[in-house]
């Protein structure tokens, strides 16, 4: 398959079930409302070091959010619903508790419930005050910047997390302006995030290493520097590529993202250096989701 | 399905006992049934059909038209389904309540909503002392749902209220909020003497500057984020509370008992 000069492999990126969670955090503004959510969902890129992987889904405006004021809905994934409840319970007490002005909400319903607050009350010293206003629980834990009020809980959904493809271009700025018009794309889709930073990964990785100690390293098949010292991917031209990673709650959530974010790369086409897109898998054994390349874009 | 209206006929001498008529008892049952009740008043027992015109088949949605001030525990320990009283009831009305819906046109008598449970209680004129408290001896009162009452209210209103929200357009009497433990209590009117007396945790939220206890404390000026969202709650009411021109963000703060624990709050109106 090509579209506007680019080719599209016949290949598949595979995807693994997680566990994943929706909070939205308000603040005075849109500024003080990203920047807990960039604090909560930093150091967020994969399971593999970070424990989950996080991002910002959207901003919302004053008239979506629980109590009138702009703000952010973050998602967190993680592999199990405890490493889930673990992360979302640090990153809300150092990130959104301590951010001026915040709040926390709960972004999804679910009937499986996992602490938002619900533990954070504590740091409230005994002087926190619990509200139920219309069926749902929230805490009012007072700080030195007045309040911070947050719900009790928030749900826990089953997600898909590792959909990918990989953007193949003659040169590495030409590869990043790709990424970056499909990150925009992308970001306009609901239920998705793209973990790594500002969307896009330069690193992917394979499994396994010839180091015992590591379980993932350098996916030296695309790396374009090893094209003539390993069994390589690439072919002559190719000078860079970079990867977007996409966590998503259904699999029909990653697979429109994966479409739109395709579509703008090759909106830019053969003319402005992009070759081939492919993606990463492990031969369809590990993950249970596949993401057919040719049958997304057909 | 037209609703069960039971229609008061005459007005006994003794108090009566409504508690059997309520949506879960009455379910699938025929209208001889129905009519069939025994009804405690003072030492007898009287047939629902000697007190009442009964009409309509549906249980689920009740209505006990001409009521007076001698009906009491009107929808005791109800379960679902709604109840409308024409007129006034007496005391215990939706006590216990577990959910569901109860609405009275006129006046409640004492106990109104006392140790309620869930659901929604509206009064469209006054109630008696211990709106939402807990029976002579108990610990708990009100646990839960929502009351609201578009008139006056006498003493002790939420007196050991444990969790729930009362909402009272006019002025509470005495003591209102007495040994709290939790919940909220507003008052859009004026409240009496004693206020949140020994109060342990809770909310009372003013619009009008009350008498308070020496036991509570000043602590500031605020702007609260959870009222917006409190009131927000409130929206949907058949109420002055549902309009946006009567929600605040801004408050007085006093903290108190503090001859209790001190973990309450009285917030007023900015």
């Amino acid at each position: 398959m090509i579209i506007n000069g680019v080719t599209i492999d016949a290949t598949f990126a595979e995807a693994f079930s997680m566990k994943a969670t929706r909070a939205i955090i308000t603040a005075q503004n849109e500024k003080w409302a990203m920047i807990a959510a960039g604090a909560m969902t930093g150091f967020a890129t994969s399971v593999i070091a970070c424990g989950c992987e996080a991002g910002i889904e959207r901003t919302l405006t004053p008239e979506e959010t629980p109590d009138g004021r702009p703000g952010v809905a973050v998602m967190i994934f993680a592999m199990g619903g405890k490493g889930l409840a673990k992360q979302l319970e640090t990153r809300a007490g150092q990130c959104v508790l301590t951010s001026p002005t915040s709040a926390l909400f709960a972004g999804i319903d679910s009937d499986t419930k996992i602490p938002l607050g619900k533990n954070l009350r504590y740091f409230g010293d005994g002087f926190q005050i619990a509200k139920v206003i219309a069926g749902k629980r929230y805490w009012r834990v007072p700080v030195m910047d007045g309040e911070f009020l947050t719900e009790a809980t928030t749900g826990q959904v089953s997600a898909v997390g590792g959909g990918n493809f990989l953007v193949l271009a003659e040169s590495q700025p030409q590869a990043l302006a790709a990424c970056e018009a499909a990150i925009e794309e992308m970001r306009k889709i609901p239920n998705v995030i793209m973990p790594f930073p500002g969307g896009v990964v330069r690193s992917g990785s394979k499994v396994g290493s010839k180091y015992k100690t590591l379980n993932a390293s350098t996916n030296d098949a695309f790396c374009p520097t090893l094209k003539g010292a390993t069994k390589t991917d690439l072919s002559p031209e190719i000078e860079s590529v970079m990867e977007i990673v996409i966590d998503g709650l259904t699999k029909e959530d990653i697979d429109k993202a994966m479409r739109v974010g395709i579509q703008a790369v090759c909106d830019l086409g053969a003319a402005n250096g992009i070759k081939r897109i492919s993606a990463g898998n492990y031969g369809g054994k590990l993950g249970p989701f596949h993401f057919h390349l040719q049958e997304i874009m057909a | 399905m037209s609703a069960l209206t039971f229609t008061l006929k005459t007005r006994p001498a003794q108090r009566v006992d409504m508690s059997p008529l309520v949506c879960q008892h009455l379910q699938g049952m025929e209208p001889a049934e129905i009519a069939a009740i025994g009804l405690q008043s003072g030492k007898c027992k009287l047939r629902v059909d000697e007190l009442f015109n009964i009409s309509g088949f549906d249980t689920q949605t009740i209505v006990i038209k001409n009521s007076f001030e001698k009906l009491d525990f009107i929808g005791k320990e109800l379960d679902g389904g709604s109840i409308m009283v024409e007129g006034d009831a007496g005391a215990y009305l939706a006590m216990g309540m577990k959910s569901g819906e109860i609405k009275i046109s006129g006046n409640a008598g004492l106990y109104a909503g006392c140790e309620m449970k869930k659901g929604y209680l509206e009064v469209s004129g006054n109630v008696g002392d211990f709106l939402g408290g807990a029976l002579p001896g108990n610990k708990m009162g009100m646990k839960g749902g929502l009351i609201l009452v578009k008139g006056n209210a006498g003493e002790r209103v939420g007196d050991h209220l444990r969790r729930g929200t009362i909402l009272i357009e006019g002025n509470a009497g005495d003591y209102c909020g007495s040994r709290m433990t939790a919940g909220t209590i507003a008052v859009m009117g004026q409240t009496g003497r004693y206020l949140g007396y020994a109060m342990r945790r809770g909310t009372l939220l003013l619009w009008n500057a009350p008498i308070l206890s020496a036991s509570f404390n000043d602590c500031g000026t605020h702007t609260l984020a959870f009222l917006p969202m409190l009131f927000k709650a409130f929206a949907s009411l058949n109420s002055k509370f549902a309009d946006s021109a009567a929600a605040f963000n801004r408050v007085q703060r006093y903290a108190g008992d503090m001859a209790e624990m001190g973990r309450g709050e009285i917030l007023v109106k900015k």
